[in-house]
Order: structure tokens, then sequence, then C-alpha cells
């Protein structure tokens, strides 16, 4: 199943931004032993079929093209700009995780009073703003007026003179506003489901049979009622993936962080035809993995689904 | 859709809605969209200004310019209209593909069952799997001169997976209805039975839905357009204007908070009416097998 | 609710219970005018209104009646496990082990249930949680209240699943609810609420979800454990069939109140009040000839508009103008020297009433 969704996947980007459109060959950043070679490789002129198994094949070889607008191997600035993203995309996913469930639980234990509705309205703004300009928001309140943190990149001018730790130290500070941006809207999202899966789940009969077995309120709720709604959380995660990926994008061009975004802004500015294909396939393949990853804790936390 | 079926339908979702003109937030949402859709269709009369022309100097908000100008010297109220107009135009049409698109798929794959519905529905998850953003990014990079209405078809192509699913699922809920049955036992064809008797039930689902939709791609688009490859000058969108302002470090603020919060406004808008409307119909719409 | 008449009657108590005692000791349990009203949009729903018995130490109490006359939300009062807008009206009282459970502390409440009282619920299935092994949810139990180790309680909820009849205990701990059948469910829920041998076993319908040849295994298992143990078992049902194997004494329960309370023999032999009467006669029994089942008119009238008078008066086949007027107080029937019987019926002051039937109201309504 998992690999016939990975393959799937595959072929499908492929189908996407292979639509015949126009051949970037004729750009002229690249010398004519390149062009060829590519051509040759990547069957460039041959039918649009056999181009995409000849990419396959390459890409299977580790082989992504070459950019044009970075005169590079793809491959190479690929694997520099990914782990930043992964570092982005870590970081607000585990702390929205955190916060969502929190808050959702505190909605849910109250549904309807006034921390509740008040807190629901919070979330369904973050949740309607676009990522991006929510960032632009806080770059402007934070970085622009208030000065608290850089105003972009990923590390200070002078960071490379720094000791190692300190330099960590400072990397976080620069993740702190684009990280903050995916949290707030992340949180949101998580928070509305949690708070629905675990309304549902308080309904159940087996917390009744938790509070007649002696277990206080709040005993049951947290030990019976949140490990069952946890269950669709987990998968929701899964199928944000997605989004997030996007809205991490967005993030890293407001911020200039040096990620999967900001590369793919160069592609988009310079047509880079392989280096957009190559984004688009990791990008692809990074949420199909998470995804995978994110059902295969489902399947584990929930023994209904285990096939003993 | 026959006589018959259009009186159930219709009246049992008019008064499935009654209660929520009661409920202020509601109430609320609503006026914000009928407004801004009002605005944007007015807007070549309503807007003071050519949302293309410099017309002053870059600055803060004023009497002359309630909005202030923005980095290139033009009117940032005039765009904000203007761009009102696009931004809900695109969503508009590629909500209407999307639904269209969603709930033909989703019917087939509901109706139909059997491998066909496996086939569709592995096609679905898999698209669903696609960082929608990236891929949109890349297509209209690549695609030179990409005219307006070729954007509008491409968002509503990829936002219709979440809905055929939903569909899919009413679909089969509604086929074991003992009318649906009783249709076929009468020798209805099978197209017959979906478009008839099946669909005005799936009404409000999709309905709810795309509510949703609508908002995502608002957001979608003027993420587009902020990245660069959506909605192209002269044209301009709110997210487009949020990218220019970025061109210019971000350095005027007015040029950056109105688009942004007409946006945020307008979603925020759409998503509480699609949470009301689902509220409203959930249990009442289908009746339980 | 009482009435002044009931006091001539020989109710000494003045609180419409039967004027004889319950036999032996003072009773565990003594419910006494339990209110339970849900206060919702439609109104008020006087689902518990009223109703007192006591249940003795060792011995099973039946509590019958169809569903919406409150036998399950007086089950859940007792635990104080009714949940808003359901309320325990002030007023109420449930005397147990020598405090009211009523104005107990949460906290103390807490140490009630589950340790000196246990509850077996209705749907084994929904009951426990499917992500924990019913071992698990067993030993929870002992965790709760005698902070036991996990090792120990979960000895002891092994102990508990083999004493209930389950072959092979210490696999089927490791299991989960979704891989038993209903049965075995059913006796883990048994084990459950056994496992700090309670003083008092409320079963709610503990046989309803399950066929007709598992309900047999159960309720022996019940009455077995009963003996071993000592319990008292408060069994609530629907089913008088149930009750006839398992309980000594029996309460019938209609519209919020108790309308009959007395031993088994004497409820199947001479049932008095015309309720009972008609559950009786709608018992299917088996060498019986019968072209159509005996069915009591009308339907149970809802929570929110009990009818005034008698609530039973107008499904009634002997009902009089003083039963649409007067509500019955609780009569104390029973023969000098004989078992203790009451019976919240008019005839008990009019028996000679009972010549003449006549079709219930509904049933007039009906027609006209």
């Amino acid at each position: 199943m998992a690999a016939v969704v990975t393959t799937l996947a595959f072929f499908l980007i492929q189908l996407a931004p292979g639509d015949p459109f126009v051949w970037i060959l004729e750009n002229p950043g690249i010398d004519a032993t390149l062009r060829d070679r590519l051509r040759a490789q990547f069957g460039l002129d041959q039918p649009v079929a056999v181009q995409y198994v000849r990419y396959l094949a390459n890409v299977a070889r580790g082989d992504f093209g070459h950019s044009f607008a970075m005169s590079q191997p793809v491959a190479t600035v690929i694997a520099r700009a990914l782990p930043n993203t992964l570092l982005l995309m870590g970081t607000a996913l585990a702390l929205s995780f955190v916060l969502g469930v929190g808050l959702g639980v505190v909605q849910a234990a109250r549904p309807g009073s006034l921390p509740d509705r008040a807190s629901r309205g919070l979330a369904l703004a973050f949740y309607s703003v676009p990522d991006f300009w929510l960032a632009a928001l806080l770059l402007i309140v934070f970085a622009g007026w208030l000065r608290w943190f850089p105003p972009g990149g990923d590390a200070s001018l002078f960071a490379e003179s720094l000791a190692p730790w300190r330099r960590a130290l400072d990397r976080a500070h620069h993740l702190v506003l684009p990280a903050l941006t995916l949290v707030l809207v992340t949180t949101a999202a998580v928070s509305r489901f949690q708070r629905a899966a675990l309304l549902d789940t308080l309904a159940e009969d087996y917390v009744r049979t938790a509070i007649a077995k002696g277990l206080s309120r709040r005993a049951a709720v947290l030990r019976h009622a949140l490990r069952n709604a946890l269950l669709p959380v987990v998968t929701l995660l899964g199928l944000a993936l997605p989004a997030l990926l996007g809205g991490a994008v967005f993030v890293e061009r407001v911020f200039a962080w040096p990620g999967m975004g900001s590369l793919l802004v160069n592609a988009v500015t310079q047509r880079d035809y392989f280096l957009l294909t190559g984004c688009v396939l990791v990008g692809s393949l990074t949420v199909v993995a998470g995804s995978l990853l994110a059902d295969l804790l489902a399947i584990a936390a929930d023994p209904r689904q285990r096939r003993s | 859709m026959s006589a018959a079926a259009r009186r159930a339908g219709a009246p049992r979702l008019l008064e499935a809605l009654a209660p929520l003109r009661r409920r202020p937030s509601v109430l609320l949402a609503v006026t914000v969209v009928a407004g801004v859709t009002v605005l944007a269709l007015l807007a070549p009369w309503v807007a003071p200004y050519d949302p293309a022309a410099a017309v002053g100097p870059t600055q803060a908000p004023s009497a002359l310019f309630p909005l202030g100008t923005d980095g290139a010297g033009r009117d940032v109220l005039s765009r904000l209209l203007h761009g009102a107009r696009i931004s809900l135009a695109v969503a508009a049409v590629a909500t209407l593909v999307a639904a269209t698109l969603g709930t033909a798929v989703g019917a087939v794959a509901g109706y139909a069952g059997g491998r066909t519905d496996a086939l569709l529905m592995r096609l679905v998850d898999a698209l669903l799997a696609l960082p929608r953003i990236l891929v949109l990014i890349a297509l209209f990079a690549l695609w030179e001169g990409l005219p307006l209405p070729v954007l509008v078809l491409l968002l509503g192509a990829m936002a219709w997976f979440p809905l055929s699913r939903l569909v899919r699922a009413q679909v089969r809920a509604a086929a074991s209805l003992e009318y649906v049955l009783a249709a076929q036992a009468l020798g209805a064809g099978r197209a017959r039975v979906v478009l008839r008797h099946v669909l005005p039930n799936v009404a409000g689902a999709v309905l709810v839905a795309s509510t949703l939709v609508a908002g995502e791609v608002i957001v979608a688009e003027a993420g587009l357009s902020f990245f660069g490859v959506g909605v192209q000058p002269p044209d301009a969108s709110w997210g487009s204007m949020l990218d220019d302002a970025r061109g210019y470090g971000f350095a005027h603020w007015w040029t950056a908070l109105p688009p942004g919060l007409a946006l945020a406004l307008t979603v925020m808008a759409i998503n509480h009416l699609g949470d009301a409307l689902r509220d409203a119909l959930d249990p009442r719409q289908l009746p339980q097998p | 609710m009482t009435d002044a008449t009931s006091h001539a009657m020989g109710d000494a108590r003045g609180d419409g219970t039967s004027a004889t005692p319950p036999p032996a000791a003072s009773p565990l349990l003594e419910v006494r005018d339990l209110r339970t009203y849900f206060r919702t949009d439609a109104g008020v729903a006087r689902s518990v209104d009223g109703v007192s018995f006591d249940v003795a130490a060792g011995e099973t109490l039946g509590v019958v009646g169809e569903s919406g006359c409150g036998k399950s939300v007086t089950a859940l009062s007792i635990l104080r496990l009714v949940q808003p807008p359901g309320r325990i009206e002030p007023g109420s009282s449930v005397r147990f082990e020598g405090r009211d459970l009523v104005t107990l502390p949460e906290a103390e409440m807490r140490r009630v249930r589950g340790n000196r009282i246990a509850m077996v619920f209705q749907e084994p299935m929904s009951a426990l949680n499917p992500v924990f092994t019913v071992g698990d949810q067993i030993a929870e139990v002992a965790r709760i209240h005698d902070r036991a180790s996990k090792r120990e309680a979960w000895r002891r909820a092994v102990e508990m699943l083999a004493l209930t009849g389950i072959a092979a205990p210490a696999e089927r701990a490791k299991q989960y609810p979704h891989q038993l059948s209903g049965g075995m469910r059913q006796r883990v829920l048994i084990a459950m609420a056994l496992m700090m041998n309670p003083a008092l076993v409320v079963a709610d319908e503990p046989t309803t979800a399950l066929d007709v040849t598992i309900q047999a295994q159960i309720l022996e298992l019940l009455q077995d454990l009963q003996a071993r143990l000592g319990t008292s078992i408060l069994l609530i049902t629907h089913d008088l069939g149930v009750v006839a194997e398992t309980a000594r004494r029996v309460v019938v329960m209609y519209a919020g109140e108790v309308v009959e309370e007395t031993d088994v023999r004497t409820l199947f032999a001479e049932a008095h009040h015309p309720y009972t009467e008609g559950l009786l006669r709608a018992m299917p029994r088996v060498g019986e000839r019968r072209e159509r089942l005996a069915v009591i008119p009308g339907t149970v009238p809802p929570p929110t508009a009990w009818p005034a008078g008698c609530r039973f008066h107008d499904r009634c086949p002997y009902a009089w103008e003083r039963c649409a007027r007067e509500h019955p107080p609780l009569y104390a029937i029973g023969r000098r020297g004989g078992p203790p019987h009451a019976s919240r019926c008019h005839l008990a002051e009019e028996p000679e009433r009972r010549a003449h039937p006549h079709p219930p109201l509904v049933a007039q309504e009906a027609r006209t």
C-alpha cells in the first residue's frame, strides 16, 4: 500500500511540471557542452514519455539535473537547503502538536465557557490568516519596530567566528520568528481538531466507566479520553504536512531563511526547470515520508488497527 | 432535477439554516462577505484613483490618500478595491470548478463502487499527498504568459480532492436509502438515479465543503501572487500587493497591513460561515441509515 | 407526595415505604425520596421522582420497569454519576454505610466508587476503553483504591478474571476489548466491579446486550459470586424473567416512581398494581396458546409531563375518577405475618373496583 502511494505520487509529480512548456534549454546561462550532456542524459529532445523514464532513472542514481540559476547540480543545492527547511518544519510541528493538544484539551474541558469561546475565536483568526501575511506582520512588529529578533537569514554575518554553541544560539535566535509564524497557524488548526475529537470521546461510555471505578474526572479525561482523542490528531498531522511545507516555503521567502523556499524563489525567477522539478519532487517525497510516519504512529497507537 | 426532488431538497435546506439567523457572529460573517463582494463589484466606480497609476510620492495614510500610497506611488485604497475584484473572482470561479470536479469524481466513485472506486480513491490519496503550493508554483513559473482563466482553472483543479472524498462518502450513504433503491427497482438508469435522487441530498455537505474550499483558494491565489507567479501586473490582487510590499522590505507598514487584513477578514468570515453551516446541517441532512 | 390516608393504612414512617421494615439488621443501602431532575430547554424532566427502597446485606434486589421509567437514572444517581443538566435534588437521601452519599464531598465519593459500591454497565463493548488491555483496565481499580503496584494489581486482575469463569485468564488479560466476545467482555466488567470486594454491585441491564444463552451464564455467575462473596446486588432490568431467576425482592418502577415492592414469589403469584399485572401478562410463556401478545395499551409518558393523579391511570383497566384526581401514595398491603408488600394503587382501598375492568382511557380516546 505504501509502495503504491509512493509510486503514484512520484509519477504524478512528473505529470505536473512536465506539461509541455517552454524549453529552458534555450537559457543562455549554460554552455554548450553541459547543454548537450543534459540533452542526451535526460532525453530532452525526445517525446515526453521517454523523458519521464529517463528522469526517473537519473533520479534513482541521485542526479537531479543541473541548476542554471545556481550553476551547480540540483542535488547539491537541494541537499544544502533541505535540512534548513526540515529544521523549521520539525520545530514548528513539534511545538504546534504540544500546544495544539494542550489548548484543545483545555477548551474541551469546559465547552462553551468564556476561555473556550475566546480562544476558539483567536484560533479561527490564526487559522484563516494567510501565513505569509502573518509572517510579514511579525517581521514588521518584532524585527522592524521592536528589534527583538533579526529580520532574516539563519545566521548573523559574523556567525562563522563564534564558538559552536553560540552559533547554535544565534541560529535559534533567527529561527524564532519564522517558526513562530508556522506554530501560530498550525496550533490553531490542531487545537480545533483536538477539541472536536476530545468532545467526541468524552461522550463515550468508557469515560463513565472510568469514573465509576473511582477515578476523578480529570484523571479519567487525561488518561482515558485523551488517549483516544489523540489518534485522529496524529492522522491529521500526516494530512497537514503538505500544507505545512507550503507554509514553510512562504515563510522562508519572507524571512530569507535559506531552505527550499528560497531555492524555489530563485528557480522561479530564473525559470530553472531542473531546479523546480527537483524541488517539487523532493518536497513531495518528504511529505509522503512524513505521512507514512504519521500513519505508522497511528497504527502503533491504536490496538484496533494492529493485526495480531 | 425533478420538481419533486427539488421541492424536497430546498425547503429542508432552508429550514435547517433558519436557526443560523439568530447567531450574531454568523450575521457578522455574512455582512463581511456580502460587503466585500459589493465593494469588489463596484470597485471601478468607488475607487478614488486608477490603481495602476502613480498618483503621488510614497506616503503614509492621509486625508488625500486614506490608505496611503505604496512604493511605486499608487493609491493603496484603490488597489485594494480593485484587488478585491480579482481575488474574489478568482476564488469564486476556482471554487466552482473544484466543487464540480469534486462532486463528479466523488459521485462516480461512490456510486460505482468496486474497482473504479478503489482506483479513484487511490488516485485522490496520492494527489492529496502532493504539496499543492509547490506544484502550483512550479507550474506557473514554467508557464510563461499564463492567462488568468487558466490560472483559475488550475487552482480549482488542485483543490477538489477532499471534496471528492466527502461526496463519495455521502453518496455511499445515500445510495442505500430506500427511495433510491425504489427508483432503481422501477428501472431508472444509474445516471438518472444519481442526478435526481442522490445529489440533492449531498448538496448540503457540498455547500459546507465549498465554503472551506473557497477560503483555501483565496489564500492559495494570494500566496501564489505573493510568490510572483499568480496574478501579474497590471492586474493586482491582494497577494501581489503584499509581494510589492515585500519588495520594499516591508518598510511601509500601510502597504502590508490592508491587503493582509482584508484577506484575513474575508477568509475568517468564510470559514466561520462554513463552520456554522456545518453545525446547522450536519446531523439533519442525511437521515441516519 | 405522601398522603394522609396512607398513615391510616399502616404507613408508620410516613414517607411512603412499607410499614414492616425489611428483615434482619439495618439495610446496607437506604434510598429515601430520591429525586433526579434534568433541566433542559424542553422543560424539567423528573426522571426519578421520589423513589425509596432498601437493599439488605447479601441480597439481590431487582428493579424492573420499561425504558423511560427512571431505573437507570436511579442507578446512576446512587453513585452520583449523573451529569448536568441532571441533578440530584435536595431532599434526596442515599444512606450507605452510615453516610449520606448525596451530600458526600466528591473526594470521599471517589473512594466509594469502584471500592465500596461498584457498577456494571449495559453495553460491554462501549464501556471498555478500546486502547487499553482488559487486564490494565481491571488492574486500574486496584491501583486507584489500594495503591497496588503494577505487578500486584495485574496479578489480582488475573485472579478476578479466573473467578468470573474466563478460561486462560493470564492470556486473556493481555488482550484488547475488541478481541473478546460479548459474554467475555461482560465478565470483564464484572471482574472489574468485584476487584475491591464491594459491599454492593449495581448492575444496569447486565444481560440486555447479550444472547440468551450467554445471559443465563452471566446471571448464574452473578448468583454464584454473590453466594461466595456475600455481595449485595441491585439488579436493574426490564426483563421480568431475569428478575424471577436472580432476585429475592423486587421493586417495580413506572414514571419515575416505585409502584410496587415485594419479594419475588409474591410478585409473581399475587401482583397487585395493574402495571405489574400488565407486565406479567405481556410475558410470552412456553406452553401458552394465544393469538395475540397481550400488550399494555398506550405508551410511557415523557418525564417532562407526568400525568396528573395516578401516573398510570390513562393506561389502567381499572381506573376510576379518583385515579385521575388523586396521586396514590405507596400503600402497605402485606398480610399480617406475611411478606411485606406495597403498591401505589387506590385499589388497595377500594379492591372491589377490580371486578369492573374496562378499556383504558388511551384506548377509548383512540376510538373517538
